[in-house]
C-alpha cells in the first residue's frame, strides 16, 4: 500500500509504534472474543434448531386437533368457549451477559400451575376434540417460550459476531499492515537522512583537509 | 411484567387464547402493520407471528431483531409449514458464520 503522507519524524515514529502495539493487542482480544462467541453461538443454534423442529411439529399436531374440534362444533360455541381464558402467562425478563452481548432470560409465570385447570369452559356444550386440541397446544407452550428465548439470543449473538468479525478483519488486513508500512517508511527515511548527513560531513572534512594540507 | 402475544389469521391462532396469550386476529385483507407496531411498542416480551403474515411484515421484523425485546418468533399457521421459521434460523447462522454449516447436512 502506498504510504500516504506521513511526517518522517521521530515523534511520528514513536506515535505509530505505540499505535501498532495497541492495534495488535486489540486484534488479539477481539479474535478471542469472536472465537468464544462463535463457540457459544453454535451450541445455541443447535439447540434452537432442535427446539424449532419440536415446536413446529407440536403446533402442527395441535392445529390438526383444532380443525377436528371446529368440525364438530359451531363457530359461535367454539369462540365463546375460548372468550374468557382462565390461564394467564406473564413473563419476567432479565438479562444475561455472554461475552458483552446482553441476551434475554425469560422467566415464565402462569396463573394456574395445574395443567388440568386451564379449560375456560364447561364441558357440556363443547366436544372432547377441543379439550384434546387445547391440551396438545398447552404441551408445546413451554417449548415455545424456550424457543423464543433461544432464538432471540441467537439473533443478538449473530449480529454481535458479525460486528466483531468485521473489526477483527479491519484490524488484521488494513490497520496493522498499514501502520507497519508507515513505520517502515519512516525508519527508512530517517536512516537515509542520517546517511546523507554522514556523507556530507565526510565530504566537508575532505575539503577542509585538502585546503589545510594541500592534498 | 411482560406478556406474550400472537398475531395471525383466526384459524391459526384462536387456540392460543385458551393458554393466556394475547391473541390479535388479522382478518383476510387487513393490513397487519399497525397492529404489529402496537404490539412491538407495548409490554410484550414475545410476539409469535404466523409465517404467512411474517412475509408481509419482513422489513419490520428485521428492525426489531437487534433489540432485546420483543422476541419475534415465527410459527407455522393452519395452512401448513412454509419453512420460513427454520429459514430465519438459517439466516442468522449465515450472518454469524458466513455460510450455513448447521442445516446443510
Amino acid at each position: 500500500m502506498a504510504t500516504t503522507q506521513v511526517n518522517p519524524t521521530r515523534m511520528e515514529l514513536t506515535r505509530l509504534k505505540k499505535k501498532l502495539v495497541t492495534a495488535i493487542r486489540g486484534h488479539k482480544l477481539l479474535k478471542d472474543k469472536r472465537d468464544e462467541l462463535m463457540r457459544q453461538f453454535l451450541d445455541l443454534v443447535r439447540e434452537n434448531k432442535e427446539l424449532r423442529e419440536k415446536v413446529e411439529k407440536g403446533i402442527e399436531r395441535a392445529n390438526k386437533n383444532f380443525v377436528l374440534a371446529r368440525a364438530s362444533m359451531s363457530e359461535e360455541v367454539l369462540y365463546t368457549a375460548l372468550l374468557a381464558p382462565k390461564q394467564d402467562v406473564s413473563i419476567e425478563v432479565s438479562e444475561k451477559n455472554v461475552m458483552s452481548v446482553d441476551i434475554p432470560v425469560f422467566d415464565i409465570k402462569t396463573r394456574t400451575p395445574d395443567k388440568n385447570d386451564i379449560f375456560s369452559y364447561g364441558f357440556a356444550f363443547t366436544s372432547a376434540d377441543l379439550d384434546d386440541a387445547i391440551e396438545s397446544l398447552s404441551d408445546v407452550l413451554p417449548d415455545m417460550l424456550k424457543l423464543a428465548e433461544v432464538e432471540k439470543s441467537c439473533q443478538l449473538m449473530a449480529s454481535e459476531i458479525e460486528k466483531t468479525r468485521r473489526r477483527v478483519n479491519a484490524l488484521e488486513h488494513v490497520m496493522i499492515p498499514d501502520t507497519q508500512e508507515k513505520i517502515k517508511y519512516i525508519t527508512m527515511k530517517l536512516d537515509e537522512n542520517e546517511r546523507s548527513t554522514q556523507t556530507r560531513l565526510m565530504k566537508v572534512k575532505d575539503m577542509m583537509l585538502k585546503e589545510a594540507h594541500g592534498y | 411484567m411482560y406478556r406474550a402475544a400472537v398475531i395471525g389469521d383466526r384459524d391459526s391462532i384462536y387456540g392460543f387464547a385458551a393458554l393466556g396469550l394475547d391473541v390479535n386476529i388479522i382478518e383476510h385483507g387487513e393490513d397487519p402493520a399497525p397492529v404489529f407496531k402496537r404490539l412491538c411498542e407495548g409490554e410484550y416480551a414475545v410476539i409469535y407471528v404466523t409465517e404467512a403474515l411474517a412475509s408481509e411484515l419482513a422489513p419490520k421484523i428485521e428492525h426489531y431483531q437487534e433489540q432485546k425485546t420483543p422476541a419475534i418468533i415465527l410459527i407455522p399457521g393452519v395452512t401448513g409449514n412454509t419453512g420460513e421459521g427454520i429459514n430465519a434460523v438459517k439466516k442468522s447462522v449465515e450472518k454469524a458464520v458466513g455460510s450455513d454449516i448447521i442445516f446443510n447436512t
